[in-house]
């Protein structure tokens, strides 16, 4: 075991699948001799060289078109885009080109491309960078969409995501590349993309979460326990297809259920996670499925992150709610 | 400023072996054919305006679905192809299923995709091609990726890829072949210039003179070639294939051409937006004119191997859409077990749920 930030462990995973298989790639603009805007890739060039660690010209849509391509060719490509606000140039590449493969030409072509991308909020970046779009790509047909919360599961969840022969987005929370280190095998392992974690167990409400807002949930269980009121909170971890099972599981044991996440209440997933409780467990409710959300507004200007950026009080405040119907 | 764009467009000169009367006007880049080569790029052309014919009937009849009518590119469409080897990779556009064709793709599978049945985009083992590319400019800089995978195999291979006059106006266009210009991949970038896209006539798209010059903002090599003229298409691709596999990066081709019939049939009319006048001009350009007429001047072609050709392109067409015809219709169940490798659990739920739904 080692000590890891989680772009430690992020590095750490695309160095294990260069190593094992001789078709990973890895590419995007400055991951080569720079390292990544982030270090996300540092020294990774220098180890395996200019064929399998490059940089490529500044156009999200190129990038895009040449993991398409060089999948076509049998490659597994790892392709990052900056940050995660830049999607819209890429757009097709993403929903309308590589997600479809599969289905469109009935199984003779496959994309095994891991898309890795930075977003999320709370480091002042500045306009376009922190925004969380990732209820756009969970809402295309054919690919993947995983968030990561912790080194340990961004590891296993990436070595898991690039081994998938089907596309994957994999956003990684830049508020969350270093604020921690955690424990990391320095082994290869994997993490299962249809798997919820519960990063924490209670029995009196579920807080289900992604991303950034897993820590948030975590510090608002930890205040309330003081009040009695014991929170179980899920990591969804893969956020689209969601693990309904653990989801399911939980509401029943706890019967009351607040949905947290970084993005607008108008984006972002939750509003899925609402819909498929109360398909499945509605009778097992106590109260409403409340959620917490950004508002419905463009991304914050950076000095107005703190008041406008879901936190954990605005998560015991939906608790209180929830608690007290 | 005047100055430098007319020494830029002076370089754009159009390529041409055969003229109009079908005579070689070009000796010198006359391509090394055999007479059998000669005839068989004629019969494809032939069998290949007949299917254009039969396949607007079919159309019309609701025999088939999407269809984008080919007659005017065929030289264009056929002799680029013909000078590709099986290992190279097509990424063809939407009007460029001719190309699929004589790539590998069984007629009835093309027939199929235009009415929209995913066995029609399966290509067959072998064939190393996509399905054709609705989106515009897309299967630009996929080509990039395909050109630059062969490049690291160290394949002798190339990519190649075809858009029409309008879709030089997209973005991807331009990083397709920026991006295979920075990598010296091995890419063929066709532009079939038509004129128009749908109503769009080419002088709206651009202010430059010729599409090909556009190959100067990615670095690459361009050419205009006469898109009418089989001899002159087949020498360039043949060119570029050749400078490409030994590692002198891509080219860009605009092709000048033109389509006789509507953009698609679904409602377009040209007569909206092409005059008579426009259309009789380009019916004398007729590809399979002049290089009937070529061949015939050498002794190697007759009425009857024509009427040959359009009698085996008619009885496989019918066979073709027999079997199209007689081919499963598709079901819920399969457009799931399309999805991925391995279904997630909301389509195993839905999987199940239409497999009950099926079985009833």
């Amino acid at each position: 075991m080692a000590q890891m930030t989680m772009i430690q462990a992020i590095t750490d995973a695309m160095r294990t699948e260069l190593k094992n298989d001789e078709n990973v790639l890895v590419f995007g603009e400055d991951v080569g001799q720079n390292g990544g805007v982030f270090r996300a890739t540092e020294g990774l060039q220098d180890e395996f060289g200019e064929e399998r660690v490059f940089d490529t010209p500044l156009a999200e849509s190129g990038i895009g078109g040449l993991s398409i391509g060089l999948a076509l060719q049998g490659y597994r490509p790892v392709p990052e885009i900056q940050f995660f606000g830049f999607v819209y140039e890429v757009m097709d590449s993403i929903s309308g080109q590589m997600a479809r493969m599969r289905y469109r030409s009935g199984g003779t072509h496959t994309q095994p491309i891991t898309i890795r991308s930075p977003f999320g909020g709370g480091v002042h970046t500045p306009e376009l960078h922190a925004d969380s779009l990732e209820g756009l790509i969970a809402q295309q047909p054919g690919i993947k969409v995983v968030i990561p919360s912790t080194p340990y599961d961004a590891k296993g969840l990436l070595i898991s995501s690039i081994r998938d022969n089907d596309p994957v987005l994999f956003l990684e929370h830049m508020k969350l590349y270093r604020s921690f280190r955690g424990e990391v095998p320095e082994e290869e392992y994997t993490v299962d993309l249809s798997k919820a974690d519960i990063k924490r167990e209670g029995k009196d409400v579920t807080l289900i979460a992604y991303g950034a807002m897993v820590h948030a949930s975590l510090k608002a269980a930890e205040e309330m326990e003081k009040d009695g009121i014991d929170a179980e909170v899920v990591d969804l971890r893969t956020v689209s297809p969601i693990d309904i099972d653990t989801i399911i599981e939980s509401v029943k044991k706890t019967n009351r259920v607040v949905v947290v996440q970084e993005a607008q209440r108008q984006a972002g997933i939750a509003a899925n996670i609402v819909a498929e409780v109360q398909e499945r467990a509605i009778l097992h409710l106590e109260a409403p499925v409340l959620r917490v959300t950004a508002p419905d507004t463009v991304y914050s200007f950076s000095a107005a992150e703190e008041v406008w950026l879901p936190n954990h009080k605005d998560i015991i405040e939906k608790v209180n709610q929830v608690m007290n119907f | 400023m005047k100055h430098v764009l007319e020494s830029v467009e002076s370089q754009f000169e159009m390529f041409q072996i055969l003229n109009e009367n079908g005579e070689i006007i070009n000796k010198d880049d006359m391509p090394d054919l055999s007479d059998e080569d000669l005839k068989e790029l004629m019969r494809r052309m032939v069998y290949t305006r007949i299917l254009d014919q039969r396949s607007i009937a079919l159309n019309r009849q609701g025999r088939l679905g999407f269809y984008a009518p080919t007659a005017g590119q065929e030289a264009s469409q056929l002799g680029s192809q013909f000078a590709l080897e099986k290992e190279d990779f097509i990424l063809p556009g939407y009007r460029d299923v001719p190309q699929l064709i004589w790539h590998g793709l069984p007629l009835y599978q093309a027939f199929l995709f235009s009415r929209g049945h995913f066995h029609g985009n399966q290509m067959p083992e072998g064939v190393n091609a996509l399905s054709p590319q609705i989106i515009i400019g897309a299967q630009y800089v996929q080509t990039a990726g395909v050109a630059l995978g062969m490049k690291k195999r160290g394949k002798k291979s190339v990519a190649v890829t075809y858009t029409g006059d309008g879709g030089t106006s997209q973005g991807d266009f331009y990083e397709g072949i920026n991006f295979a210009g920075a990598y010296k991949a091995p890419a063929l970038f066709f532009v079939q210039n038509n004129y128009f896209a749908i109503s769009v006539p080419v002088e709206k798209q651009t202010n430059a003179k010729t599409l090909a010059q556009k190959s100067v903002a990615a670095g690459i090599e361009g050419i205009q070639v006469d898109g009418m003229d089989v001899l002159a298409v087949y020498a360039v691709t043949k060119h570029a294939r050749e400078r490409a596999i030994n590692g002198e990066g891509p080219m860009l081709i605009e092709t000048l051409t033109y389509r006789y019939g509507p953009h698609t049939m679904a409602g377009d009319d040209p007569t909206r937006y092409r005059t008579e006048d426009l259309d009789n001009e380009w019916e004398k350009k007729d590809p399979l004119v002049r290089f009937r007429t070529f061949l015939e001047s050498k002794d190697l072609w007759s009425e009857e191997e024509e009427n040959k050709v359009i009698e085996q392109a008619k009885d496989d067409i019918k066979k073709a859409i027999k079997k199209a015809d007689e081919y499963p219709k598709q079901k819920v169940t399969d457009l799931i077990g399309n999805m991925f490798e391995e279904l997630p659990v909301n389509l195993q739920e839905q999987m199940e749920e239409y497999k009950e739904k099926e079985s009833k």
